[in-house]
C-alpha cells in the first residue's frame, strides 16, 4: 500500500512537472507581456509535429527533439514578428480573437501538411521499458520527463531570478515605459520571451509525445490544464507556475487514484462507482475555485 | 467532359422516365476536420474509391457526390443535411462518424422519407425501438465488436480482467456490450475522464490488481495515450490487451507502432481477408492513398456499393421508396468483408473476427486474421424492434 501510495505520488510529481514545462512559457507570454495567448497549444502541437516529423527523418528521437525545438523558436519568431506585436497594446477579446483564428489555422495546416492521422513519436530504444527503483516498477522515460521539468524549472529560476535579462524582463513586465526610459529594448525583449515560450512549448510537445498521441487538436486539451496553472499560481510568475503545476498534479492524480476507493469504503457501491470518476475529474477545478476564493490573484502574484 | 456527356445522354435514352434525367445524388456528412477527423476521412477516401470504381455512377447511372464537413457538431450536421434534403434533394445520406451526430440528423433524414446508410454510427436506439425503414447500416451495431471480445475473453478462460473506459454513455455501452458475452470475475472497472491525457495513477492501480487480461475502449488519442503508456510502464509483460477494432486499427498503429504488436482486437473486416473483392479494394486503396484501408475506409467503400447495387435492382427509380427499401435490404453487392445479410431492424447479421497485431510478410506492422469469435452474430436490440 506504502509502496503504491509512492508510486502514485511520483506520478503525480511527473504529471505535475510535464503541466510545467507548458505552463511556464504561457504565464512568461501572459504575465509579462500581458498577452492572452490561446494559440499556446497549438505552439505544442507544431512543436510535436516538428519533433515527431524530424525523429522519423534522422531516426533518432534526439536528433528530432533538439531539431523540432529549433524549428518552433524560429515559428514563434515568426509569429511574434508578423502577429504578436501588433496585439500587445490592444483588448484582451482581440487577443483572444486573433489567437483564436490562430488555433483553426494551425489544426488546418497541420492536417493539410501530415494528414489527419496521428503522427509516430517514440521514446528511445533504451528508455522504452520500466526500471526498477525501490521495489516498484517504474517507466523509464517518466523519469526523463521527471529530470527534464526539474533541470527546466532549475534554469528558469536562475535565468528570471539571478541574471540581469531576468531583471530586465522583470521590469519590463512592472512598468514598460519607465524600462524603456532606462534604455532597455523592451520590443526586443518581448520578442526573445516569446521565443522562448515557443521553445519551451515545443520541448514539452516533444517530450510527451511518446506518452501521448501526437494529432491535430493535442494543443487545445492541455491548454486548459496550462491556464488552470497559471490560474492557481498567479500569473506571470514562474514560481507560482511550478507550484501550481506540482498541485494540479498531485491533486489531480491522486484523486484518480484514490478518490473511487475512499468513496467505495463510504458509500453503496453504485453510488461510489458514478460518484467517483465524476469526482476525480472536477477535483481540480473544485481546487481553482477554492484558492481563487481565498487568493482572487492566485498563490504568487507577479505584480503584488 | 466528353464521357460525362454520353453517360449522360445514354442514360437518358435508356430510362426515359424524368428521374433518370437528374443524376442520383449522394450527401456525405462526415467529420473532416478537428481531431477526429481521421475516421471521416478514410470513410470518404473509401466511398471515393468505390465511386471511381463504378466511374462516377451508381448503378448505371451519372451520380453527384456532395460532401460537407460536421466539424464533429451535431449543430453543423444538421444544418448541412437539411440543406441536402431540401435545396439538393439528395436520394441518399451517409457519411456519419459519431453517434451523438447520427441521432441529431437522424429525425430529419427519416421524415424527409430519404435513405440513410449508415457507414459507421450503429446507435442502439436504431437497432432497437427507434428502428426506421429509412435507416440501414453497413456497418455494425456499436456494442458488437465489444461482445466479440467478451466471448473471446470468455472462451480463452481468462479470469481476472480490469476494463478501462471513459466515463460517458458510449464508454458505459462497451462495458455492457463485453460483459454481455463475458461471465468471468471483473477485478475493476476503471473509468476515466473523457480526453484524459495522462494514465500513469490508473497503470500503477492495474499493476497493483495483477489482472490477466485488460479490455479497454478508449476512441482517438485516448486510446493512443493508453497504449503507449501501457507498454511504457512494462504491463505487457503480465496482461494480455483487448480492444475492439476502432482502438487497434490503422491510424492508432501509425501512431504507436511495434510496441502495440501482440495486441488482440476484433473487427468485421480485416485488410488481409481472403476474398477477391478485398484483394482488389486493398490493392486500390494502397495505390490511391498511399496508405492501408482502416475499417472505416471499408465501410465507406461498402456504403458505395451498397447504394449502387439497389439503384441498379430497381433500375434507377429511386423515387419508387418502397422497391429500393426492398432492394437494399436485398443486399446484393459483394462486401469486402465477406457474405452478409440485414436483420429486420437494417442491422447486419454478420461474422466477427479475432485480429492481432503483428508484422505482415513486407514487414509492416498492421493487423493480421486469427480466426472468427462469432458466425452470423445479430445485435441485442433487433427483438425491440417492431419493424417487419
Amino acid at each position: 500500500m506504502t509502496q503504491l501510495f509512492l508510486e502514485q505520488a511520483l506520478n503525480g510529481l511527473q504529471f505535475g512537472l510535464m503541466l510545467f514545462l507548458l505552463a511556464a512559457g504561457l504565464t512568461l507570454v501572459f504575465g509579462i507581456m500581458d498577452c492572452i495567448n490561446l494559440a499556446h497549444g497549438s505552439l505544442y502541437m507544431v512543436g510535436a509535429y516538428f519533433v515527431a516529423a524530424a525523429a522519423q527523418a534522422a531516426d533518432s528521437f534526439w536528433i528530432g527533439l533538439g531539431a523540432g525545438v529549433a524549428g518552433a523558436a524560429v515559428l514563434g519568431l515568426l509569429l511574434e514578428l508578423t502577429l504578436f506585436r501588433q496585439l500587445y497594446r490592444r483588448d484582451h477579446l482581440s487577443q483572444v480573437l486573433a489567437t483564436f483564428a490562430l488555433i483553426l489555422i494551425a489544426n488546418e495546416t497541420v492536417r493539410l501538411i501530415w494528414g489527419p492521422a496521428p503522427l509516430m513519436l517514440n521514446p528511445p530504444e533504451a528508455l522504452s521499458g520500466p526500471v526498477e527503483i525501490a521495489g516498484f516498477f517504474y517507466p523509464a522515460y517518466r523519469l526523463v520527463i521527471i529530470a527534464f521539468g526539474l533541470a527546466v524549472a532549475g534554469l528558469l529560476y536562475l535565468l528570471v531570478a539571478k541574471s540581469r535579462v531576468g531583471m530586465w524582463v522583470r521590469a519590463g513586465a512592472s512598468n514598460r515605459e519607465m524600462t524603456e526610459a532606462l534604455g532597455i529594448n523592451v520590443r526586443g525583449l518581448f520578442t526573445a520571451v516569446f521565443v522562448f515560450g515557443a521553445a519551451l512549448c515545443a520541448l514539452a510537445g516533444g517530450l510527451l509525445g511518446p506518452l501521448l498521441a501526437v494529432q491535430v487538436g493535442m494543443g487545445e486539451s492541455v491548454l486548459i490544464l496550462a491556464f488552470v496553472v497559471i490560474i492557481i499560481g498567479g500569473i506571470g510568475s514562474i514560481r507560482g507556475a511550478l507550484v501550481g503545476a506540482l498541485i494540479v498534479g498531485t491533486v489531480d492524480t491522486l484523486g484518480r487514484a484514490l478518490l473511487p476507493t475512499l468513496l467505495r469504503a463510504l458509500l453503496p457501491a453504485d453510488a461510489a462507482a458514478t460518484l467517483g470518476p465524476a469526482l476525480a475529474s472536477i477535483l481540480i477545478y473544485l481546487l481553482m475555485a477554492a484558492i481563487l476564493f481565498f487568493k482572487p490573484q492566485g498563490l504568487f502574484p507577479a505584480r503584488a | 467532359m466528353p464521357t460525362r456527356l454520353t453517360a449522360l445522354a445514354a442514360a437518358l435514352m435508356l430510362a426515359g422516365s424524368v428521374h433518370a434525367a437528374d443524376p442520383i445524388k449522394v450527401g456525405f456528412v462526415s467529420t473532416l476536420s478537428g481531431p477526429g477527423a481521421g475516421l471521416g476521412v478514410d470513410i470518404r477516401d473509401g466511398f471515393n474509391l468505390a465511386m471511381k470504381q463504378l466511374n462516377g455512377k451508381l448503378g448505371g447511372l451519372p451520380a453527384e457526390v456532395l460532401i460537407a464537413d460536421d466539424q464533429q457538431s451535431p449543430d453543423i450536421a444538421k444544418q448541412a443535411t437539411d440543406k441536402f434534403l431540401k435545396k439538393d434533394k439528395v436520394d441518399f445520406m451517409t457519411g456519419v462518424v459519431f453517434s451523438n451526430i447520427m441521432l441529431a440528423v437522424g429525425p430529419a433524414v427519416f421524415q424527409n422519407q430519404t435513405f440513410y446508410i449508415s457507414a459507421n454510427a450503429g446507435p442502439s436506439q436504431y437497432a432497437g425501438e427507434q428502428c426506421n425503414p429509412f435507416f440501414f447500416n453497413v456497418a455494425w451495431q456499436n456494442d458488437n465488436l465489444h461482445e466479440a471480445v467478451g466471448k473471446y475473453v470468455q472462451d480463452k478462460g481468462f479470469k481476472n480482467v480490469v476494463i478501462v473506459t471513459p466515463n460517458y454513455p458510449g464508454g458505459k455501452d462497451a462495458v455492457s456490450g463485453f460483459k454481455r458475452y463475458y461471465k468471468g470475475q471483473v477485478a475493476d472497472e476503471i473509468y476515466t475522464k473523457l480526453g484524459q491525457l495522462d494514465y500513469a495513477a490508473e497503470l500503477a492501480q492495474i499493476r497493483a490488481t495483477k489482472p490477466d487480461a485488460l479490455f479497454f475502449f478508449l476512441p482517438g488519442g485516448m486510446g493512443i495515450n493508453f497504449v503507449k503508456q501501457f507498454v511504457a510502464a512494462g504491463l505487457s509483460r503480465d496482461t494480455q490487451l483487448f480492444a475492439p477494432g476502432f482502438s487497434a486499427d490503422e491510424d492508432v498503429i501509425k501512431a504507436v507502432g511495434a510496441p502495440m504488436m501482440g495486441m488482440f482486437n476484433s473487427s468485421h473486416w480485416a485488410q488481409d481477408m481472403d476474398n477477391a473483392e478485398n484483394k482488389r479494394f486493398v490493392a486500390e486503396f494502397e495505390k490511391e492513398y498511399k496508405r492501408l484501408p482502416s475499417l472505416y475506409a471499408s465501410q465507406g467503400y461498402d456504403a458505395a456499393l451498397m447504394m449502387d447495387a439497389a439503384v441498379r435492382d430497381v433500375k434507377g427509380k429511386v423515387s419508387d421508396k418502397k422497391a429500393l427499401q426492398k432492394a437494399l435490404e436485398a443486399k446484393r453487392f459483394k462486401s469486402v468483408r465477406g457474405d452478409f445479410k440485414f436483420n429486420h431492424n437494417h442491422y447486419p447479421v454478420q461474422n466477427y473476427y479475432l485480429r492481432v497485431i503483428a508484422k505482415d510478410a513486407q514487414g509492416r506492422v498492421t493487423n493480421k486474421t486469427m480466426g472468427s469469435i462469432f458466425t452470423n452474430h445479430a445485435d441485442a436490440y433487433a427483438s425491440q424492434c417492431k419493424m417487419k
